[in-house]
């Protein structure tokens, strides 16, 4: 608001006068809304607009799009199947994998280092965040690809062989690395949420919980962890919605094949690889119209997703509630 | 001060001249490239009062941006289908400029000497029937090496690309299993293998995986010194991919009677490299303005002088005869 002020203020004396005061904050508040708004119509725009692309694959297929397997752009048959498999498995994998690690280090930072270390800890995590899908692509393609290929694979099929999900050969390229990588890469967002949910548990809970005769241990389980119960859930739903859209890393080490495989070791793709892969040489017609439904599927899977991610976090975690009511007492 | 004035009247003499110059705009295929910023480059030196800007967007993106009318000219690997042609609203001319390979690059430590393939194995590879690199069909072909019993792995590319359509192309005119299967296409559907993400995804998947086989551009084969695979070309002949084995599998095809459009995989000639074809600049012949005076005059010049620089940068020079023959469909 004083941003506002100040810029509209800048031409004359005059208009500066009549801007400060209850004008002022009229103007303001107008703006505000209009901005507001139109980021509001902007994400409508492009729901309709994703929608209105893949009208012709919507009438073609309507819901068959989800059962048959079959992605051939020759014989112009489309499913967006194996992609969305291949979003669920990786993602989930990646949760099962970031999940206990984020919660850990989220512990780790805010009940366990000094504060001053913690904060510079923390820092270290989130500017994970920060480093670009293609690196991560580039480091998995170069680092991780082989190691998964010459360590991972032998050590997996010799201790759980028997599985299914651990059966057929390895070429470092598939389902599995591809989960390696997403994990890395949703850690600090489920490590920093967890960091804010820890963060609002009172003081004096975990100081009853010392009191008490708890250890350590002990404190950190009774009073941090079982009352930010959902608090860690809404954490780790939010790293999934991040993990589903993922798109540059992925495509780079999945192997891009859209068969269904039940080996872990195989190759895959994902809804948003096979986007980005297709799109640029797509022929129009039939073909970019089914990666334009692939792509409104993906929004309403994350809409979804990220949404009751945030319900489970506001509404049902009892800090937040707490916190709420202190707010306001 | 005396700087600033310096700045301002050397700021106004570049926007003097700016004006002057003709821009155009151009959009398409990644393959060419290279050789293209290379032609407008060398062509600005003696040509200064046009510019070019060339957004190499994929064939597919080219395509649609020519019929939308958006940019001066094309550019494709693939020509038109006749179903994109009947959409545009001025009649869009095909000149092929350069041509290029794809090879069959594979990585096998343990080989020393080159594998030879003939047509049929290698659908065999890439159809996922043929499985191990000591196959009998692999053996017969290649009775001095001694192959390992490693799994094969096909590298194919995963995003929509003119490489891709170029191979399939070569595969289904040789098999007709191939062409049932799989089909010709920038981006088809593969029974087997992995699928890297651009020429430097495949290049990079074969250098690394031992037992793997990929098609890729001539340039990363010959960049990244991966070993090729020399192909039974339609003689009966084993050839390499080379620069001379590409333009003579062009020598032959009377493109003019296909409107300078066609393919020429599985060419006739004892040196023809099977796998080669043209990439094509797309000109929409509307109204004549200047940008199109301009983009044939340049044309003149790259079929002429401009085809000198093509083997440095690995592509083939188009054939005499058929450069001949395009200088007056451009002039017209």
């Amino acid at each position: 608001m004083l941003n506002q002020q100040t810029h509209n203020a800048t031409p004359t004396k005059s208009i500066a006068k009549k801007l400060s005061g209850a004008y002022g904050d009229k103007v303001a508040k107008v703006f505000m809304q209009t901005v507001a708004l139109a980021i509001l119509a902007l994400l409508f725009l492009m729901v309709y607009l994703l929608f209105e692309m893949s009208l012709e694959a919507i009438k073609e297929f309507g819901f068959g799009f989800l059962t048959s397997t079959d992605w051939d752009p020759i014989m112009e048959e489309f499913s967006a199947l194996p992609f969305f498999y291949g979003t669920l498995v990786t993602s989930i994998l990646a949760l099962l994998i970031a999940a206990p690690i984020s919660v850990m280090v989220a512990i780790f930072i805010t009940d366990i280092l000094p504060v001053k270390l913690g904060q510079v800890l923390g820092l270290f995590v989130e500017m994970i965040a920060a480093i670009p899908s293609i690196v991560f692509g580039l480091w998995g393609l170069f680092f991780l690809a082989p190691i998964v290929r010459e360590q991972i694979t032998p050590l997996l099929k010799s201790t759980l062989g028997f599985l299914p999900i651990f059966q057929g050969p390895s070429f470092g390229i598939g389902v599995l690395t591809a989960s390696i990588i997403l994990a890395i890469m949703i850690l600090p967002t489920i490590t920093s949420i967890s960091r804010e949910v820890f963060k609002s548990v009172p003081q004096h809970q975990k100081e009853a919980a010392l009191a008490l005769g708890a250890t350590r241990e002990e404190m950190i389980r009774l009073a941090v962890l079982r009352p930010s119960f959902s608090g860690i859930t809404g954490a780790i739903v939010l790293g999934f919605g991040r993990a589903l859209g993922e798109t540059m890393a992925v495509a780079m080490v999945i192997g891009n094949s859209s068969r269904i495989s039940a080996s872990l070791f195989a190759p895959g793709a994902t809804m948003s690889s096979v986007i980005a892969n297709e799109y640029a040489e797509a022929s129009a017609g039939l073909h970019l119209s089914s990666l334009c439904y692939v792509g409104l599927l993906l929004f309403l899977v994350t809409l979804v997703v990220n949404s009751s991610a945030r319900f489970i976090v506001w509404k049902f975690s009892p800090i937040a509630r707490s916190a709420r009511k202190d707010k306001r007492a | 001060m005396r700087l600033f004035s310096l700045l301002f009247i050397s700021l106004a003499l570049c926007s003097t001249s700016a004006s002057a110059l003709t821009k155009i705009n151009g959009a398409g295929a990644t393959f060419p490239y290279p050789i293209y910023s290379k032609w407008f480059s060398e062509y600005q030196k003696i040509n200064k009062d046009v510019q070019f800007n060339y957004q190499s967007i994929g064939s597919g993106g080219g395509i649609r941006q020519v019929l939308k009318e958006t940019v001066d000219f094309g550019a494709t690997d693939a020509p038109m289908l006749e179903k994109e042609m009947a959409k545009a609203k001025s009649p869009i001319t095909h000149i092929p400029t350069v041509l290029g390979a794809v090879t069959v690059a594979y990585n096998l430590p343990e080989v020393s000497g080159d594998l030879k393939l003939d047509a049929k194995t290698l659908v065999n590879i890439f159809l996922g029937t043929i499985t191990k690199w000591n196959h009998k069909d692999i053996a017969i072909l290649n009775p001095d090496l001694k192959l390992p019993a490693k799994d094969i792995l096909p590298v194919y590319r995963a995003d929509g690309s003119g490489t891709t359509n170029i191979f399939t192309d070569y595969m289904s005119a040789v098999s007709k299993d191939f062409k049932d299967k799989v089909g010709v296409g920038k981006a088809v559907s593969w029974p087997i293998g992995i699928g890297g993400k651009g020429n430097e995804g495949v290049t990079n998947m074969v250098k690394q995986t031992p037992g793997s086989i990929g098609y890729i551009e001539l340039a990363y084969a010959l960049n990244n010194n991966l070993k090729t695979v020399a192909i039974k070309n339609k003689s009966g002949k084993f050839v390499s991919p080379t620069i001379e084995g590409i333009s003579a599998s062009a020598a032959k095809t009377d493109l003019a009677s296909q409107g300078f459009k066609g393919s020429i995989v599985n060419a006739d000639g004892d040196d023809a490299y099977p796998i080669s074809a043209f990439t094509y600049i797309l000109l929409p012949t509307k109204t004549n303005n200047v940008q199109l005076e301009e983009v044939k005059k340049f044309l003149v010049w790259a079929l002429t002088k401009g085809q000198s620089f093509t083997k440095e940068l690995h592509y083939a020079p188009l054939p005499a005869n058929l450069a001949k023959q395009l200088l007056e469909v451009v002039k017209k």
